[in-house]
């Protein structure tokens, strides 16, 4: 464990002085191609912005109405019924949506239920274990300006389902 | 799709308002979030540009070639319509190196850049197969220390924060797995109905 994040805090920095020390060696122009290479953030940043306000705001709208919630209290039943904790429905709602929406929901299941409760074990396991589908699909898409994704949303939306079931399995074998 | 979530997600909520009496909830949030949305964009500026400048030196000296030839054989078989020795290779694995090492900031943009060499590849605005198989796996999450989580149960005093780095891991790796399986099964399927 210890040596994994200590790999985790060296790798960025060993990672760059590995492309200097190549780009140097082959006499690579290294700071100019970083200033062109910057200068393609910036235009992409700008890209994104239009796609993000778009969403983002979407699900603000559905959060702040009072929707979701009201979706939350619908389909809790049907899941309390194949043994999923209720508490764990908006998180697995949010998660495939909004990333940041989504570290808000784990945040407060783990100060509500404590971090070392089942709760909160889950809420942590499922949080680390998918990525937010409608982001990533927003981005990536969005950035290169495809405009027909085809089955793209169909496969990410089912393999979180599946994360979430697994994360369930695991968390309820190794910590029940 | 995208565009029918997206509508949907703003009528209903507007329609649940009127009824729920939230519209003045509603009203701040549209503008609130939308001043959150262009802060998050202008936040990662700092991180694209920096990775972005990095990752151009990388392509220029041939580490990504050189990274794309050590694993062909996995690359290549989860990617058959990417040519064997192709930058979109490189991209796509410096992006999945990235992720492996909890570095989200770092691998969006050579994700992107995966996905452009990828459409010059296509050359059509319609998702191809490798596209969508390289989303199934973004999407899935290939995380092996999950930082953030770790932090906040470090803020509420849990006795062992990282106890749950192992259960991530193997959720992790199921995740993946299957999606890479499912985006199998819909390929396979779409070819069938041509």
């Amino acid at each position: 464990m210890i040596f994994i994040s200590q790999v985790s805090i060296w790798i960025i920095p060993l990672f760059i002085m590995l492309v200097l020390l190549v780009a140097t060696w082959r006499k690579v122009p290294s700071y100019e191609l970083f200033v062109e290479g910057g200068k393609e953030g910036v235009k992409m940043a700008f890209s994104l912005l239009p796609f993000l306000v778009g969403m983002i705001v979407a699900i603000a709208i559905f959060r702040s109405s009072g929707a979701l919630d009201a979706i939350i209290g619908l389909i809790s039943p049907i899941l309390l019924f194949f043994g999923v904790p209720p508490e764990i429905v908006p998180l697995a709602l949010v998660k495939p949506i909004s990333g940041s929406a989504a570290l808000g929901v784990t945040t407060e299941l783990i100060a509500t239920h404590g971090p070392d409760s089942f709760i909160g074990r889950l809420a942590s396991t499922m949080q680390g274990s998918t990525d937010t589908t409608l982001y990533i699909l927003t981005v990536y898409f969005g950035a290169v300006g495809i405009r027909k994704m085809g089955y793209a949303l169909k496969v990410g939306l089912l393999a979180d389902l599946i994360g979430i079931i697994a994360a369930i399995v695991i968390v309820t074998l190794v910590f029940g | 799709m995208v565009n029918i979530i997206w509508a949907f997600l703003a009528i209903v909520g507007i329609v649940y308002a009127m009824f729920n009496g939230t519209m003045d909830e509603v009203n701040k949030a549209i503008f609130e979030s939308a001043n959150e949305a262009v802060t998050l964009s202008i936040g990662l500026i700092s991180v694209l540009v920096f990775w972005l400048g990095i990752m151009k030196i990388a392509e220029e000296a041939g580490i990504l070639k050189g990274l794309a030839r050590a694993f062909r054989p996995i690359v290549v078989r989860l990617f058959p319509e990417i040519p064997k020795d192709h930058p979109a290779i490189g991209y796509i694995l410096s992006n999945i190196t990235a992720n492996v090492f909890g570095l989200g900031n770092a691998a969006t943009p050579m994700g992107i850049k995966a996905m452009e060499q990828m459409k010059q590849l296509s050359g059509s605005d319609e998702a191809s197969r490798s596209m969508i198989t390289f989303l199934a796996i973004n999407t899935s999450s290939l995380t092996l220390i999950p930082t953030t989580v770790i932090a906040i149960r470090m803020q509420y005093d849990s006795i062992s924060p990282t106890e749950i780095v192992g259960t991530t891991i193997i959720a992790t790796l199921i995740s993946t797995l299957s999606a890479i399986m499912i985006d199998r099964i819909f390929y396979y399927r779409s070819t069938w109905r041509k």
